[in-house]
């Protein structure tokens, strides 16, 4: 059994530092193990947040060697051999202690989106007939965990901190399959463009490549819902008019 | 007293996962302040990790399903202990409750006519698990959550109850305390519904997550409370047993209801040699009969992997007794082998079990579409739990309300899969309306004082021995190996007496459990928290399966190796005796009606 270095954070809101822990690391071991291996062998007060310890649950996102990830889902035979580990908290949110971040912001901006509104039921028991290719795209969507490690690695939050103007990758999912949803009768496209200011986003891609579920946030997700955006708000006439220099046609934000 | 915070609701629910969620949610629409406390994050929950799908009679793919075959499959799963009225209530409302999560937004997977689809599984007669690809927690959980949010629920995340509160007889609130700062909180209440889940963390290999530690049933035993049928304790048959980090983490029911095959190290499918006689009519008894009943031929008997879980999970038992075992002790699990079946077989197997696919390539670097997967049991759910009226959910104390894992009746002896997410929705929903009527007619009582200082004294006190005392977590590691190895799959009385003096010496340990550091967000306390609520359920499975002198469901004695008569008429009922030890009660089996008895004899 070899050992291993780690390099984890340690601390509150009101500062700290990476310490150094080692620990034995046994064939299959995720960082997650580590981690409690090394709270229960030195450090029983190291804080973590964690559930299903399988992927499923999305509760233990953090930074392994600077990259947003589960760390029930982060293999220990996959990282650099010989090289110190350094774990860290999830940057995009306040931190509580150590690697628990505090991520209620996130709850804040779902309850802020129009609720699911279906149209009548197309049967007298109560149901509707969907065909499943008709659900296919919106149960990608749907198997989202909620880790936010996509909103983690968002530069827009990240690096501009826009959390009170924009709702990040992980919302424009949520979103995108109410609207993308066969039988949902609500319209959220004036909220996506002016509330949620998706047009913040410039398509970097990062929050697909972090996701965990391998949903296509950016491809499947968010450029159809700024097509939409641009279907109903930037029209060709408008946009002619704009070039001409006539009207007060709105303009698209980039970050 | 410092830092408490003081709230006030009718309806208080501790836990949100299913059934948690959905109380809270009938509650809150019956018009009463409703609070929903959960030990994680909201959407954490459990149910998250449930893969196969929910059971419910909708006969979507199989016209002959009603309510009235899902009723006499659930008792005869149960071994005919469980309580015929939840039964039959699960039966016939468990149709409309998933409906009722599609008009909130959820999506299962269709029939060709645009209907949600159903699957096989095991114990049930018919296709009758409505699910998504192996992802129906998940989708479930969303769900709730999703609308809940907008029904007016004050949610309280990352807070664990300690206590109840009584007044007299009835019930009065909770105490407990918050993660992140280490506050404690007073919660003044009507009604508390209890839907905290399992207790998986009393055993060593378990599919559960750390939160499952028997807060609810350990609340309600201390608050008085009656406990029922905690010595049945299902292990499911299919946990991953390699890499030891994963050991115990749940493989879908799924994939033996896609035609994946339980093979030894020779290569037999064992499961043809082992087919109880209860069961021999509706099983297949050749290889080709299986595989046309996984392909939905309605002709075809269901292969003997899908027999009910607690005798596959004591068939794989045998085997690597046996010495006929995979390498790292479990037996092979392998769906590969119906790529010689179905055209495009591994894209198949990707579409129909994405979750397994992707929790095998990532923990254990296997890819199951080539490869056969090594499982063995692991610790999966408690069928027991707190004693409940069957119509309101209300249990032995007044007030005090559970729905859900933590409570007992529906599945008797032995759970079907599939019947444990059916369960959350039909029970959640009739927990949350009745409390909330017994909220509204018995408005909350004022709290006492003195139990709340008690409950604090009690948790503040690891921090004064601090760590010169006991290691929370070496004390859970020896309850964990004392309940795994001796009170597990094969029990027996020697065995188990053994058990009772460990635990019996680990509550004095327990007592002595010292922590330091400070009260944000410390693990370390929360397991010490955590420890008396382990004990406290570990004792009663252990007390209850020391009592049952036969085996029967997920209770089985080598000592006693056959069902009883007698037991096969008696539950077993837990309450804390006046002197404050642990009392064990015969209870007769609730009879059933005529009507139900006919139903029986019908599907017999």
């Amino acid at each position: 059994m070899a050992q291993a270095t780690f390099q984890i954070f340690r601390g509150d809101s009101k500062g700290g530092a990476l310490q150094t822990y080692t620990t034995d690391v046994g064939e299959g071991m995720v960082a997650l193990d580590c981690v409690h291996q090394i709270q229960a062998e030195s450090a029983p007060d190291l804080a973590v947040r964690w559930n299903c310890k399988a992927g499923k649950c999305g509760s233990c996102s953090a930074e392994v060697n600077g990259r947003p990830r589960l760390l029930c889902m982060t293999r220990m035979a996959d990282l650099p051999e010989g090289e110190p580990v350094r774990i860290e908290p999830m940057h995009t949110f306040p931190l509580l202690r150590d690697l628990v971040t505090d991520v209620s912001w996130n709850y804040g901006v779902k309850k802020k989106i129009a609720k699911f509104a279906p149209r009548k039921p197309d049967a007298a028991d109560g149901s509707w007939r969907m065909q499943q290719e008709d659900i296919d795209r919106v149960q990608e969507f749907r198997k989202c965990i909620e880790c936010y490690l996509c909103q983690d690695v968002c530069h827009v939050l990240r690096d501009h901190a826009k959390h009170d103007e924009f709702a990040g990758p992980r919302f424009f999912v949520y979103t995108a399959a109410l609207e993308m949803h066969p039988i949902d009768t609500g319209d959220r496209i004036d909220a996506v463009k002016d509330e949620q200011n998706i047009g913040y986003c410039n398509i970097t891609k990062c929050c697909t490549t972090v996701c965990p579920e391998g949903i296509t946030i950016t491809d499947n997700a968010i450029i159809p819902l700024k097509e939409r955006v641009a279907d109903k708000h930037y029209d060709p006439l408008l946009w002619l008019a704009r070039k001409l220099g006539i009207g007060d046609g709105e303009t698209g934000a980039g970050a | 007293m410092t830092e408490t915070q003081s709230l006030d609701y009718d309806v208080l629910v501790v836990g949100a996962g299913g059934a948690g969620l959905r109380a809270a949610i009938e509650a809150a629409a019956a018009g009463v302040r409703v609070g929903l406390v959960c030990k994680s994050l909201l959407g954490k929950a459990h149910t998250v990790m449930a893969e196969g799908g929910v059971a419910a009679a909708l006969a979507h793919v199989d016209d002959r399903d009603s309510w009235r075959v899902h009723f006499a499959d659930t008792m005869r799963g149960g071994q005919y202990v469980n309580h015929p009225r939840m039964a039959e209530l699960h039966a016939q409302e468990a149709p409309e409750r998933v409906r009722e999560l599609e008009t909130w937004g959820a999506l299962f997977d269709r029939t060709k006519d645009g209907r949600i689809l159903q699957r096989n599984f095991g114990g049930h007669r018919y296709p009758r698990l409505a699910h998504v690809g192996d992802r129906t927690g998940l989708e479930m959980i969303r769900t709730l959550q999703d609308h809940g949010i907008h029904q007016g629920i004050e949610v309280h995340m990352e807070v664990t109850v300690v206590d109840l509160l009584k007044d007299g007889d009835r019930i009065a609130g909770c105490v407990a305390y918050d993660r992140d700062r280490g506050r404690l909180r007073v919660f003044r209440a009507g009604a508390v519904v209890l839907a905290t889940g399992g207790i998986g963390r009393a055993f060593r290999i378990t599919s559960n997550s750390w939160e499952y530690t028997g807060d609810g049933q350990s609340l309600a035993y201390h608050a008085g409370a009656d406990l029922l049928d905690m010595e049945f304790v299902q292990f499911h048959p299919t946990g991953m047993v390699w890499p030891p980090s994963v050991r115990g983490i749940l493989v879908t029911e799924g994939v033996r209801g896609e035609g994946g095959v339980l093979r030894n190290s020779d290569g037999k499918r064992f499961m043809f040699a082992d087919i109880p006689d209860n069961y021999r009519g509706q099983t297949a008894d050749n290889e080709e009969e299986g595989w046309r009943y996984c392909q939905g031929d309605k002709d075809a008997r269901r292969p003997p992997e899908l027999l009910t879980r607690d005798h596959v999970a004591r068939c794989i038992m045998r085997e690597v007794k046996a010495g006929r075992g995979s390498p790292h002790g479990g037996v092979f699990l392998d769906i590969a082998w119906i790529k010689a079946r179905v055209p495009n077989g591994a894209d198949h197997i990707r579409r129909k079990l994405p979750s397994m696919y992707h929790q095998f390539k990532e923990l254990a670097g296997i890819d199951i579409t080539a490869v056969p997967m090594e499982v063995g049991p692991t610790t999966h759910y408690v069928m027991g739990g707190i004693r409940v009226d069957p119509d309101t959910q209300m249990s032995t104390v007044a007030g005090l309300f559970a729905a859900g894992e933590c409570a007992a009746g529906l599945h008797g002896a032995n759970r079907l899969g599939g019947n444990s997410l059916s369960d959350l929705i039909v029970f959640g929903k009739r927990a949350g309306e009745h409390a909330a009527r017994f909220a509204r007619e018995n408005p909350a009582p004022p709290v006492d004082g003195a139990q709340v200082a008690a409950a604090q004294q009690r948790v503040l006190a690891p921090f004064e021995r601090s760590v010169q005392g006991e290691n929370a977590y070496a004390v859970q590691h020896a309850l964990q190996d004392t309940m795994q190895d001796l009170v597990g799959i094969v029990r027996n009385e020697d065995e188990m007496a053994e058990a009772l003096r460990q635990i019996d010496a680990l509550k004095v340990r327990a007592d002595n459990v010292g922590v330091g550091g400070h009260r944000e967000y410390n693990p370390g306390w929360h397991t010490a928290i955590d420890l008396r609520n382990l004990l406290t359920v570990s004792e009663a499975v252990t007390r209850a399966a020391l009592l049952r002198r036969e085996s029967r469901g997920g209770h089985f004695r080598d000592d006693f190796p056959d069902k009883d008569k007698h037991w096969g008429g008696v539950n077993l009922a837990i309450r804390k005796g006046e002197d404050g030890g642990m009392v064990v009660e015969e209870r007769p089996v609730v009879a059933m009606t005529e009507a139900q008895q006919a139903i029986i004899a019908e599907m017999a």
